[in-house]
């Protein structure tokens, strides 16, 4: 797992802040407002309550988290050009969702779980994640990438909003368990609709276990609008649940940090659960296979392009006389190296074997499938003595 | 041994569970205090606690998802669907997620769930309440699906679900929940019979009869009966209904090479089309007729006053067995 460097300290001597008064009581202290540290021009916005939770938060690790989204962004570009060239079946691009993604992964321990929907590849990144197993079931190869108990992120979730389930019920185990580990369930807007979220809310304040609830709000389920999910602010529906909820500028790395944090803090204190709206903006289509051309306006693409979270982040820096050139080549570098590994690992990736297929069905043997199995592979079998050229 | 009633069977099985594993938790709507509206899970949170046997609210798709998750993180979810009929709010999380997690993963992720269904008729409920909804689960690959039919196995086979690494769907037949029986407490699971296996309920030379769950009853009763005319019925109960028990049931239909399938469920897709294509091309040649399937109709479970009409009882199957021996039956000079 990759070094949680910005892992919130709670308990711990450098960081003492206290929750700044988000409790069940108090659910909504945000009051619809959207918390925000950073303004999309990159000025350092104070905000005495929400400060605290960002006070140890050095230059240095600021400019990790340039280099994290950058890296990320970078991925995601090459990931969406190795689909467009062919090596990829499909891919769902998270521009413009950067900041959210990396300031909610990387204030997440090591022994936390995180649930996480198709589209969360920057928070999968976040948990060491190697960039080729990000791609691996895009490609076709696997159903999914990576070992989730080496990570701790469960397989990537297609079902829009099963995973807040999931969550759920993982945190009743943590609970069961005596831990003050968190579960993560991340999704978007167009998931707080289905049912399975609605149901995991229910679950979560009933037995106030230790989940967050991340829903980027990146205004967009394929082609409807948020506005069509719902009449009200998203962060205003966990209240009806009895479920504390923050509304924060997802495009704002810092601010997400913070109310991640205050969100896994009370958690982790036996608070029980935190509904967090990250609102940004899905710059690209929903997938390779989409075409938002069809359905939204390139006005609404231009605003949000003026609250990009990199450039916004990039411009703090520069104020802050961070930017130095070796920062800034040492992070192209990177992003550089990291999406030339990641199109070699594609490209050299080996196909399956046909007879994979039946692999992993059951853990246990099962008597039809290796029935079929056998069946197929005698079938493949057959064609071994051809003298046809290209029989397979 | 001791004489329990299917419903003690199976709360003796929960609570050996219960016992024998601290990652064993037990999910549902109302299994605490009352003990379920059966009373299966009668006395088990008295004695294990509200987090052990867990009183969810009242959301069919949040009992198994949050099952999904427990089981993520180590634990052996025992669920249960109050009544067959409630089992579809369910059914996303069944199919998508716990039946298919561990191919989803390499086989990184288990799931070891069990999920306890009372089904079948028979006992004059409302709309929703009698229900078999099996086959949907049957033709899920990922899921394994047992049903039982005596307090005997009930007990046992309930254990062996719960221990197991794969996903089970338990079908209760909530009819025989007051029938009484031997069980064997002390019985050894090491040792007891895999639960993919079948077992001849009574021996026969004549008609293979083939069933499961709340029938299996009905047709030892069909064997006694037909013994009296001088046919032999053997009558396999299925136990296991994914995966069938192919070879048991092949090797009684080369003997006999006659074949009779009974159950609740509907018929068309039903299991008795499976277990009638897959025998007919495994051992065609031994086959003397056509299989037979008795079966509920293509219907939405009747209305109560009608249910006896709709559910295969002991002259319906007898008339079956007529008709793969070639007796004068009700279908008698009908073309196909």
């Amino acid at each position: 797992m990759r070094s949680t460097v910005l892992t919130d300290k709670a308990g711990q001597d450098a960081y003492k802040a206290p929750n700044p008064g988000i409790s069940a009581e108090n659910p909504r202290r945000t009051g619809g407002n959207l918390v925000q540290l950073i303004s999309p021009e990159g000025e350092r916005i104070s905000h005495p309550e929400f400060d605290l939770w960002v006070s140890d938060v050095t230059d240095e690790q600021l400019c990790s988290l340039y280099e994290d989204m950058t890296v990320i962004r970078r991925i995601d570009s090459e990931a969406t050009a190795l689909q467009r060239q062919g090596e990829l079946a499909l891919w769902p691009p998270l521009l413009g969702q950067e900041a959210s993604q990396i300031g909610s992964g990387r204030a997440l321990r090591d022994d936390d779980f995180v649930f996480p929907s198709y589209r969360d590849n920057g928070v999968a990144y976040c948990r060491g994640v190697e960039p080729t197993d990000l791609v691996r079931a895009w490609r076709g190869n696997a159903s999914s990438g990576w070992d989730p108990y080496r990570h701790n992120i469960a397989t990537q979730q297609i079902i829009i909003g099963s995973q807040s389930l999931h969550a759920t019920g993982y945190a009743m185990g943590i609970q069961h368990d005596g831990a003050d580990s968190v579960a993560v369930a991340f999704f978007g807007d167009g998931a707080t609709s289905e049912g399975d979220v609605n149901e995991a809310m229910v679950f979560a304040a009933s037995f106030q276990v230790p989940v967050v609830f991340i829903c980027q709000n990146n205004h967009w389920a394929i082609s409807e609008p948020v506005r069509i999910q719902s009449h009200i602010q998203i962060a205003d529906r966990a209240s009806g649940f009895g479920i504390p909820s923050m509304r924060v500028d997802g495009n704002d790395v810092l601010a997400v940090l913070a109310v991640t944090r205050i969100a896994l803090d009370r958690a982790r204190k036996g608070g029980g659960p935190t509904f967090i709206e990250a609102v940004t903006y899905r710059m690209g289509p929903h997938t390779t296979a989409d075409d938002p051309t069809r359905y939204r306006d390139a006005n609404e693409l231009e605003d949000w392009a003026a609250k990009d979270p990199i450039a916004r982040l990039k411009a703090l820096l520069r104020t802050k006389g961070l930017l130095t050139e070796e920062v800034e080549a040492r992070t192209q570098a990177k992003a550089d190296e990291v999406a030339r590994n990641l199109r070699a690992g594609v490209i050299n990736m080996p196909d399956p074997a046909p007879l994979d297929l039946f692999n992993h069905v059951y853990s246990t043997p099962n008597s039809w499938i290796e029935r079929q199995k056998d069946h197929y592979s005698r079938y493949l079998e057959s064609f071994s003595g051809s003298t046809q050229e290209g029989a397979l | 041994m001791s004489k329990l009633t299917f419903a003690r069977a199976i709360n003796a099985g929960l609570r050996k569970s219960l016992e024998n594993d601290p990652k064993v938790v037990l999910m549902g709507e109302d299994i605490g205090a009352l003990g379920g509206v059966f009373r299966v899970t009668d006395g088990l949170q008295k004695d294990f606690g509200k987090h052990r046997v867990v009183d969810t609210p009242l959301a069919e798709s949040a009992i198994i998802g949050t099952a999904v998750g427990l089981a993520y993180r180590g634990y052996r979810p025992v669920c249960e669907i109050q009544f067959d009929g409630f089992i579809y709010p369910a059914f996303d999380q069944i199919v998508s997620q716990v039946a298919k997690m561990h191919y989803r993963t390499q086989g990184r992720v288990k799931m070891p769930i069990t999920i306890r269904v009372p089904f079948g008729g028979g006992i004059g409920s409302p709309e929703h309440h009698s229900e078999s909804p099996e086959a949907y689960f049957t033709h899920t690959s990922g899921l394994r699906v047992i049903s039982v039919s005596n307090p005997q196995d009930a007990y046992t086979m309930i254990q062996q679900a719960i221990a197991s690494d794969d996903p089970v769907l338990y079908f209760e037949p909530k009819r025989r929940y007051h029938d009484k029986g031997e069980v064997d407490e002390t019985a050894d699971l090491s040792t007891a019979l895999s639960m993919e296996k079948s077992r001849v309920v009574s021996p026969g030379s004549d008609v293979t009869l083939v069933t499961y769950g709340p029938l299996v009853k009905t047709a030892s009763d069909v064997a006694m009966a037909a013994s009296d005319e001088g046919i032999s019925v053997e009558v396999i109960d299925l136990r296991s209904l994914a995966p069938i028990d192919f070879p048991a049931v092949e090797a009684s239909v080369r003997k006999t090479g006659r074949l009779v399938i009974t159950h609740e469920a509907a018929q068309s897709g039903g299991l008795g089309a499976e277990i009638a294509a897959s025998i007919t091309e495994r051992c065609f040649n031994y086959l003397e007729s056509a299989p037979v399937r008795i079966t509920g109709f293509d219907i939405p479970y009747p209305y109560s006053k009608l249910e006896m009409h709709h559910l295969p009882d002991l002259d319906r199957i007898l008339d079956g067995v007529d008709r793969a021996l070639g007796r004068g039956n009700s279908l008698s000079g009908l073309e196909g």
